[in-house]
């Protein structure tokens, strides 16, 4: 049992909101010790892990290129192109997007996408366009609640879309489980069952969007009406 | 052969820029802190694999101890207004809109493409590792375009890519310290720990209640470890195989594959997954850490509810 305390090292560290980063090495070191290594081993592991997980750092490498399109004014043209939609809502457009990923996800394209490279750059502006261009200027808090639902559908969409591609690590790591158990299963025959999943998710995560949606107009217009009274 | 390698040096490369410039912002009351937490992290990039396991060891633990005594500042290098922006993308129009896509457009079809390109029997690029080196071909082309249409120095890219990486931060490093730290506990039997403890202390004599203790446990597990991956091997010996499967006849098929969606839902709602979570709050620059959390735990307790009761509804039906 004694290893735990790692694991309680972190979700009281999360929950103290000390730095993430020194909870994760503290609990490192915590569980490390506990588990039976000594500090020297427990360096070496983790940098050991650290190393070899280099590859999820890559990601920042985009981070100059979008960085240079918004420079020449990226964000503006995508306000543009969105504000020149009458009939765009935040329901419409982030349902849409919704479709999109996860589609894309059940055809293997989960990568394609993300934070740093879509949500970031195009798909948070349209969002706040399609708001603004219905509700009037945004105050801050709106605009925060915005982006972060943008972020939200982006995750939910891939997280029940991905699984339905027979190739994605989840189901391959499934299909070894099993036969390390004795148990032969054909990825297809996983793949299939995540379907009834990815469909409720879509009908939930819609019909939250739906209700944000709903929310932020009446928001919008009582403000309104406090100006006007 | 092209690939992880060349990757890693470029990366090294960009942050070593990005490294430098912040040491010359005099404006920023942290360069040298900022300078040294991304040069660490540039050096980690171009000799990480020269270090040896200690000495990596070492590098994360200064880069920690930096951001935890001292903090990062915010560098703030020069950039176009808003209203030069607003002139520019009337001045672009679509074309900005375009250059943005052909970024995934070219992960897309060099993942597939570089696999084919084969000189002298070999092949140019690693199979195993098209995609990311695809994504990194499409860095390199955006900045071109940048570049070439919209006159955006390369310099004033890597200057917006510093503002970014300041932006988020430690947050950076955060996706890349949790593998490690998943290393670790797996090192220090935390999963065992946890999966004993979950097969105690349930008493699972209906099939309805084993049901939920694999799917509610698969996604406090998952919440826990940060990783459904962590979570399901264990959760699935533990309880998914001896109760459901073997006592009750449950589908193995059925339940992995609504086990392991039940663990996306813990995933949704933890800081530990900080790639989903934590970074796109501080990549879009909000107050609270915990806002995209909070955004999507809603969605993640309706659907765990569901899956619950799709697995219960079918796991024994076919």
């Amino acid at each position: 049992m004694l290893p735990l305390l790692g694991v309680a090292v972190v979700v009281l560290g999360f929950a103290a909101r000390v730095n993430p980063l020194l909870v994760v090495m503290s609990a490192a070191i915590v569980s490390g010790l506990a588990g039976g290594l000594d500090l020297v081993g427990v360096l070496s592991a983790f940098g050991k892990a650290f190393n070899e997980n280099r590859y999820i750092s890559v990601v920042w490498l985009i981070l100059p290129a979008i960085g240079a399109l918004e420079r020449a004014g990226l964000q503006q043209r995508v306000r543009d192109l969105v504000a020149g939609l009458r009939a765009m809502t935040i329901f419409r457009l982030l349902t849409l997007y919704f479709l999109i990923r996860q589609g894309g996800a059940a055809l293997g394209l989960a990568s394609l996408g993300g934070p740093a490279t879509l949500v970031r750059p195009l798909v948070a502006p349209m969002a706040e366009a399609t708001a603004e261009a219905r509700l009037g200027p945004l105050p801050k808090h709106v605009c925060e609640r915005i982006r972060a639902q943008v972020a939200a559908t982006d995750n939910v969409a891939v997280f029940f879309g991905e699984d339905i591609f027979v190739a994605i690590g989840s189901i391959l790591l499934i299909k070894g489980v099993l036969e390390q158990n004795g148990i032969i299963v054909e990825p297809l025959q996983l793949s299939v069952w995540a379907i009834p999943t990815a469909v409720a998710a879509f009908a939930i995560h819609a019909t939250r969007l739906f209700l944000f949606d709903r929310q932020l107009s009446r928001q919008a217009s009582a403000a309104t009406e406090k100006d006007r009274a | 052969m092209i690939g992880l390698g060349a990757v890693y040096v470029l990366a090294g490369a960009v942050f070593a820029a990005i490294a430098a410039m912040s040491l010359c912002d005099r404006s920023n009351p942290k360069r040298w802190v900022n300078g040294s937490f991304w040069g660490l992290f540039a050096i980690s990039f171009l000799l990480g694999d020269r270090l040896g396991n200690f000495g990596n060891g070492i590098l994360v633990l200064t880069m920690v101890v930096i951001v935890g005594v001292r903090g990062l500042g915010l560098g703030q290098p020069a950039t176009t207004s808003e209203d030069q922006r607003r002139v520019m993308a009337r001045e672009f129009g679509n074309k900005l809109f375009l250059a943005a896509l052909t970024i995934p457009g070219i992960t897309l079809l060099g993942s597939f493409a570089l696999k084919t390109i084969i000189i002298g029997g070999e092949p140019l690029f690693d199979p195993g590792q098209t995609t990311l080196v695809s994504f990194a071909l499409s860095a390199i082309v955006a900045v071109l375009i940048a570049r070439i249409a919209f006159r955006q120095k390369v310099i004033a890219a890597l200057q917006e890519g510093r503002r970014l990486m300041d932006l988020i931060g430690w947050a950076a490093l955060l996706p890349q310290m949790l593998a490690a730290l998943g290393a670790v506990f797996a090192l220090a039997g935390v999963g065992d720990a946890v999966g004993g403890l979950a097969a105690q202390a349930i008493p699972m004599d209906s099939r309805f209640a084993a049901v939920a203790a694999y799917t509610v446990g698969m996604a406090l597990f998952t919440a826990i470890m940060g990783n459904a991956f962590a979570a399901f091997p264990v959760m699935t010996a533990g309880i998914g195989l001896p109760l459901i499967v073997m006592k009750f006849g449950g589908n193995p098929a059925i339940m992995s594959a609504i086990g392991m969606l039940s663990g996306f839902c813990g995933t949704l709602t933890t800081p530990m997954a900080a790639n989903f979570n934590l970074v796109p709050a501080a990549l879009l620059g909000l107050e609270d850490r915990y806002a995209v959390i909070k955004a999507q735990i809603p969605t993640a307790i309706a659907v765990l509810l569901i899956n619950t009761v799709l697995m219960y509804a079918l796991v024994f039906r076919f």
